[in-house]
């Protein structure tokens, strides 16, 4: 098989027949990120055994999640949900008594039309305790994209920060189409270091501010918090908060920046359901990343970023250990978490060459800084542009794998074993989800995680024999 | 609708599954929406698997529901008869796709029409069924359908071998310790001159299961797999089958005379005698009755244990702590609701009470009001060991990564008596040390915790009372915590002082 070798990315989709984990498992990281949330998963013994073995021992420590486990007299409305709803809400509120209940729309509720967003607020009303409905089903979504139906949820539970005065309201209409992702008038190739003065920066009466999305390790929220800083720019929520009661206000002069790639439903809540203004940016994993993301933002503050230049090369200069170990090696992204265009465009950077980029589902326009870069940093690198798969079909990946021979493939738990057979090294693309790899302190992790089968198979060689089959 | 947690038995599909892609070149499709595949999770991390799990999915997606699956299940199908050619595609509904109601049976008839390998839909209803009765309601399907169709074509096999043989039905991916159970059981039919014809569903091809006619008798180690195709091939063929679980020392001398009595009524030339075997295995062979001789094991007299997992497992396990090891067994349990009457039945006169639940916390709760030394359970109850510091063995699915460990650790068989007195004795304190503790006041001086699941730890304790309190030996300090503040409460003392801790004492008459 040839590589592609064209200027731009090819964008190709296949079948959708890939592993990748149920939605509902952000319930797993989200739970623990808010810290006085329950989240009620709404679905079958399927679901429920699903998050038990996903999440392997979180289980044990009296987590903040159960299942509402749905009986076949659920099923064929012998029973009413309203009620059966209502009676284990009550039984949460009086066990746990959390700020927010969120409850986690799954397949079977789509399938039998539970009306979960109508009787929410009448639940709410009559418990007392807030109920946010969030959909993140197997039918629509994969993996990652579960904490995305989730925020977007919650986006709009976020209280309404007042505007300032008519004045400002007119003056901000612009900047509105400016930024918005959907214009993409905001081209990257102008260099970011260049001072940029374009309409939005000249008048601005006051400070706009400025809230994140995205659920992120509290030590991993300060490291962004603190880089923005350092730049003069003020950080005044996130969206999630570590508590649900501490949700930041939202309003037509907030400027809302994602730090996550498969936050795309929040992006398009945030700004037409609550107006605020959307900063398309690379996300901040890798060095290179964290720093087009701080001088996107510091662009759209009109504030010439200090010292950026000096720190992103003193990060790489850290990373040299890993590097000589990935460079001119190959690898290939199977596609499950919609982190791989970020994680792809890191180490083309580092001097690895993508073959190919599989990914769940592509949000062109969210992600457009990002391909943006990618398709950069390519050229830059003068390596071939990955080939690009949405949905793709494992069957054919692994054919495809069996040809090329790359140095690392990039993928799901289901296959990570069978590959290492065959004698091609893998890495787990879950533990991309779960380690800290945002920021430029991070970066390192994440070249840790991505050398490691490289530093075994080292390792590894000093004995004679080899260990796998040969067959692929 | 339910509030759950936890759950001990999976879903249907995992037990179909299982079954499916223990079969040699069977291959399953799975009607279900993306992320309901992480069977394939399961098999290649806990099984470490080398080949890809033969298991795919036929998306159920939002086209699905609005228009139906159409040609998508079918040309899966036919898709997957092309690029693997497995001798069976085995169709398997889950709970979402069940309710869409679509006509799985109309799809597996137009594939098979197309497909060179056989096509079946698992007939299971996943509402009523968990994974193991699924398992075997799956296995049974697939033996009856490969038995009817040589029945057809005639090339079912009905002599029987010439010299004894026998089925073993049961082994299969991901259950507790199986491999090194086929290996014992092997190992065990081999001594006493039985062939064995086949196992199945592990490593065992479809095309050859016209020949499971051909042993003279079936075994059934697991009461909750292979039942069903037993009890099948004894009413159709006429094949009986021995059911008895041959763990510990007398319920494998149990196994092997129910073997030589199924022997006798079948061959009236020949007399079956395995006494001598037997009474040479449990003397040298299997040093657990020895050991339960021993001076060692005497410490272990009178000890309290609490006993909880699947069926077979729970059952024999409480047989051998009774009767082997004179352990006193205060609670066994079992999560195989649907068996409950066997359960009872079988652990009868075994312990003091039964408990039959799928539901954690109450076995937990259980655990902590009766305070075993040890707890023999599964990957839950280790858990639950852990927090109320109480050691646990695990005897049972559901397990973890280190329940398939790579070392040969039956539990079956002769061999597998030794495994169990290993993990029996290792989960007790060991007797010389309990010992000394008790003389030298412990050696630790970890802060206290107290043993009950729900720590509300509204009372104070005075700083002479805690004094006093590490006085005590460690591995009663967490009990003597315990009663003094249920002392306490009963009495509404809030404070607790040095006096409040001997009144308890004196209370509970200890």
């Amino acid at each position: 098989m040839t590589i592609l070798e064209n200027e731009s990315l090819k964008f190709e989709c296949e079948t959708g027949n890939y592993h990748t984990f149920c939605p509902i498992s952000c319930v797993s990281w989200l739970y623990q990120k808010i810290e006085d949330s329950f989240f009620l998963v709404i679905g079958t013994k399927t679901c429920g055994y699903f998050l038990q073995n996903a999440l392997g021992v979180m289980i044990f420590a009296e987590p903040r999640y159960a299942m509402a486990e749905l009986e076949e007299a659920d099923i064929s409305a012998q029973l009413n949900d309203y009620k059966e709803l209502k009676r284990l809400c009550l039984q949460i509120k009086q066990d746990r008594n959390p700020s927010v209940i969120v409850w986690i729309g799954t397949c079977t509720t789509e399938i039998i039309k539970m009306d979960l967003e109508g009787m929410a607020p009448r639940i709410e009303a009559e418990i007392g305790i807030p109920i946010v409905v969030a959909r993140a089903n197997g039918l629509d979504y994969a993996f990652t994209q579960g904490e995305d139906t989730v925020l977007a949820a919650m986006a709009n539970r976020c209280p309404e920060k007042s505007s300032v005065n008519s004045l400002l309201k007119e003056n901000s209409a612009n900047p509105v189409i400016e930024n918005n992702s959907l214009s993409n008038t905001n081209s990257d190739s102008e260099g970011f270091s260049s001072i940029n003065k374009n309409s939005l920066a000249t008048k601005k009466p006051s400070k706009p501010s400025l809230v994140l999305f995205g659920s992120l390790p509290s030590t991993v929220v300060s490291v962004l918090t603190l880089e923005l800083n350092k730049q003069g720019i003020q950080v005044d929520g996130w969206l999630p908060s570590q508590r649900y009661t501490d949700l930041p206000a939202l309003g037509e002069d907030v400027y809302v920046c994602g730090v996550n790639p498969f936050l795309s439903r929040t992006a398009m809540t945030l700004m037409r359901r609550k107006k605020c203004k959307l900063i398309t940016a690379p996300f901040p994993i890798g060095p290179d990343g964290t720093r087009a993301w701080v001088e996107k933002i510091c662009k759209v503050f009109d504030i010439v970023p200090k010292g950026l230049e000096e720190r992103e090369a003193k990060i790489w200069q850290s990373l040299e250990e890993y590097l000589p170990l990935v460079r001119g090696k190959s690898v290939f992204f199977m596609g499950d978490n919609l982190l791989e265009i970020s994680l792809a465009r890191f180490l083309t950077r580092c001097g690895m060459i993508v073959y190919e980029c599989g990914v769940p589902y592509l949000d062109k326009r969210y992600q457009a800084a990002e391909i943006q870069l990618l398709e950069k940093t390519c050229l830059e690198m003068n390596v071939p542009m990955p080939r690009i798969v949405e949905k793709p079909d494992n069957y054919y990946q692994v054919q495809r794998i069996r040809e090329l021979q790359p140095d690392l493939v990039i993928t799901g738990m289901a296959l990570s074993n069978p590959l290492e057979a065959r004698g091609i090294s893998t890495k787990w693309s879950v533990e991309f989800t779960f380690a800290q790899i945002h920021g430029f302190s991070n970066s390192k992790d994440v070249l840790e995680l991505v050398t490691r089968p490289l530093r075994r198979n080292m390792i590894q060689q000093f004995t004679h024999k080899t260990l796998v089959k040969s067959d692929v | 609708m339910k509030l759950a947690y936890w759950m001990y038995a999976g879903p249907a599909h995992i037990g179909t599954l299982r079954v499916a892609s223990s079969f040699k070149n069977v291959h399953a499709i799975m009607h279900a929406p993306l992320g309901d595949d992480y069977f394939n999770v399961m098999r290649s991390m806990l099984e470490r698997e080398r080949d890809f799990t033969p298991v795919t999915t036929s998306i159920v997606d939002r086209h699905v529901l609005a228009r139906g699956s159409q040609e998508k299940v079918v040309e899966n199908i036919t898709r997957k008869d092309k690029e693997d050619q497995p001798d069976l595609i085995l169709l398997t509904p889950t709970c979402t796709s069940s309710i869409l109601q679509e006509d799985l049976q109309n799809f597996v008839n137009r594939a098979a029409l197309e497909a060179k390998s056989d096509v079946l839909l698992a007939d299971v209803n996943h509402y009523r069924v968990n994974e193991l009765q699924a398992a075997d309601r799956t296995l049974e399907q697939i033996v009856r359908f490969y038995i009817e169709k040589a029945k057809k074509q005639n090339i079912l096999s009905t002599t029987k071998t010439a010299k004894p043989s026998a089925n073993i039905l049961g082994m299969f991916t991901l259950g507790f310790h199986n491999q090194h159970d086929c290996r014992e059981l092997k190992n065990l039919l081999n001594d006493l001159g039985i062939e064995v014809n086949a196992v199945i569903p592990e490593g065992g091809s479809v095309l050859d299961l016209k020949n499971l006619t051909r042993a003279w008798f079936n075994i059934v180690p697991y009461r909750e797999v292979g039942l069903m195709s037993a009890v099948y091939l004894e009413k159709e063929y006429q094949m009986p089958y021995v059911d008895i679980t041959p763990m510990g020392i007398v319920q494998t001398e149990a196994f092997i005379r129910q073997i030589s009595k199924v022997l006798n009524s079948l061959d009236k030339e020949n007399n079956y005698q395995f006494d001598s075997y037997i009474d040479q295995q449990t003397r040298f062979v299997s040093q657990a009755a020895w050991f339960a001789r021993s001076i060692d094991c005497q410490n272990l007299t009178g000890k309290k244990a609490v006993v909880f997992g699947d069926a077979t497992h729970s059952v024999a396990m409480t047989k051998i702590l009774v009767r082997e090891m004179g352990i006193r067994v205060a609670c066994a349990g079992t999560y195989c609701q649907h068996d409950a009457d066997w359960f009872r039945e079988q652990v009868w006169g075994f312990c003091d009470e039964v408990l039959i639940t799928d539901d954690h916390t109450q076995v937990g709760d259980m655990i902590a009001r009766v305070e075993p030394s040890a707890i023999f359970g599964t990957q839950m109850e280790r858990h639950v060991g852990k927090r109320l510091d109480i050691p646990c063995g695990v005897i049972s699915a559901p397990v973890h990564i280190q329940n398939f460990p790579l070392g040969y650790r039956p539990f079956l068989g002769y061999e597998g008596t030794n495994q169990i007195a290993d993990l029996v004795y290792n989960s007790f304190t060991l007797g010389m040390e309990d010992h000394l503790l008790e003389i030298f006041g412990g050696h630790d001086s970890k802060e206290v915790i107290t043993k009950s699941l729900s720590t509300d730890s509204e009372l104070n304790w005075t700083s002479d009372a805690i004094a006093e309190l590490n006085k005590i030996p460690g591995f009663v300090r967490g009990k003597i915590k315990r009663n003094t503040e249920k002392y306490a409460r009963q009495n509404n003392i809030n404070n607790i002082s040095v006096e409040v801790m001997y009144a308890a004492k004196e209370s509970a008459g200890a």
